[in-house]
């Protein structure tokens, strides 16, 4: 994994498409974690019991999976200084999160992206990502 | 409690300032993080090669586990008050981080909460609802902050869902301009487009020129008796009894089928004028329906 540099990174920059299968492990081991053990992010019968269609993503790992994006993308040395996001439709076992993202700020030292995570539902999580890269 | 009184108690909340937590159970570190990384599929090897901790990790430390009480927070007094008012339904909406500083394996986070809004009631997609919004910043143990999260729900009162109604009309090619204007709250008649007369109920051909090609006028909306029954028996799915059922002769030159509403089934008769009046009987069907026009 490598780090961007400066000039590798421009307004209008577009991440390549991150692409998670939300399998029930994915749903449950991340829910584990990140030490939430809400049933509605592991027991199945338990979410179904309160109106959800099946186990889903708990926002602790939305905001991981926001995070790892950025960083898949940017490389390790990025540092994140701030993750804002808007949470939409659930992301439940069995659907597909798929993550879109383009540069569309730059300050003297920061970038901002931004991020949109879609489900078949609709968007699941909509925001930016604040990030800088070190000097070169 | 009205709405004044829980945005009383909200202001209450407020005033409180910021309530510490306890210090994090476990200081931070690697077998979490490893765990973490694993299940989140990041392959960043920054964290593990230097013993920082993934800054979006930060609320991770300070989980309250599986059967451990919960810290105070002046969050909680105000979730219960909700509740108590019947906005059970909670669905999260905003959720932002910011990050001071990466934290190092062996640090000890403390969570620090407070109260910072409460907005409503507002009409929302989930009902009616308040969003409550409070914010927690985690210190290390010299007391600075290394990372901050605002965090916002929707508190709503669930929407009763209504029993499906069991007699649903038949909407077919020729009848779907009708349902369309039912919904919209307007009457539509059927009107031939070749010779120009009206119809109803409407049909393929026109009876007068017998074209096919048809459209539609919008009723005023007035109508009169021109015929009714009340009926009492034998019972009928959905309905009580007794009810009437009425031949309503419009001024634009057809009769309508439909119910007399809002009204004694006794003072029901022959010239009586109508209004017509669009009653939801479930979640998704409108009915137009009959009732005395007031004069």
């Amino acid at each position: 994994m490598r780090t961007l540099t400066d000039d590798e990174v421009a307004i209008g920059s577009v991440l390549p498409e991150l692409s998670i299968e939300l399998t029930p492990t994915v749903v449950v081991s991340t829910a584990l974690a990140t030490m939430d053990f809400t049933p509605v992010h592991h027991d199945v019968e338990g979410a179904r019991a309160q109106g959800s269609k099946d186990i889903f993503l708990n926002i602790l790992t939305t905001m991981g999976l926001v995070e790892r994006y950025v960083t898949d993308w940017a490389g390790p040395e990025a540092v994140i200084r701030r993750i804002n996001v808007k949470l939409g439709v659930p992301a439940y076992a069995g659907d597909r999160l798929s993550f879109n993202g383009t540069i569309v700020s730059r300050s003297e030292t920061d970038y901002t992206v931004e991020v949109r995570g879609k489900v078949s539902l609709g968007d699941h999580a909509t925001g930016t990502v604040t990030f800088s890269l070190p000097e070169s | 409690m009205t709405s004044d009184e829980l945005l009383e108690l909200a202001d209450k909340q407020i005033a409180m300032g910021e309530l510490r937590g306890s210090p994090s159970d476990d200081p931070v570190n690697a077998p979490m993080i490893r765990h973490w990384l694993d299940a989140m599929g990041n392959r960043n090897p920054l964290f593990l090669d230097k013993g920082l901790a993934p800054p979006s990790m930060a609320q991770v430390w300070t989980m309250s586990g599986v059967k451990r009480g919960k810290d105070p927070s002046p969050v909680d007094d105000l979730l219960k008050a909700l509740d108590a008012h019947g906005y059970t339904g909670v669905v999260a909406t905003n959720c932002e981080h910011t990050y001071h500083r990466y934290v190092r394996v062996g640090e000890r986070l403390t969570p620090g909460t407070r109260f910072t809004s409460l907005a409503g009631p507002k009409k929302t997609a989930m009902g009616e609802g308040y969003f409550a919004t409070w914010n927690v910043t985690w210190y290390d143990e010299d007391s600075e902050p290394v990372a901050e999260m605002m965090f916002r729900v929707l508190k709503f009162r669930p929407r009763v869902r209504r029993e499906p109604y069991p007699l649903k009309p038949a909407v077919n090619r020729d009848t779907a301009f009708f349902w369309e204007g039912v919904r919209q709250g307007e009457l539509r008649i059927q009107r031939c487009s070749s010779c120009g007369s009206l119809r109803h109920p409407p049909g393929p051909v026109c009876p007068s020129c017998h074209s096919t090609e048809q459209g539609y006028v919008v009723a005023c909306g007035e109508g009169t008796v021109y015929s009714y029954v009340v009926h009492h028996h034998p019972p009928v799915p959905g309905k009580e009894t007794p009810f009437v059922v009425a031949v309503v002769e419009l001024p634009e030159g057809v009769r309508i089928v439909g119910n007399i509403v809002d009204c004694p089934v006794e003072a029901v008769g022959i010239g009586m004028s109508l209004r017509v009046t669009y009653r939801p009987m479930d979640d998704e069907l409108i009915l137009p329906m009959w009732a005395p026009r007031e004069t």
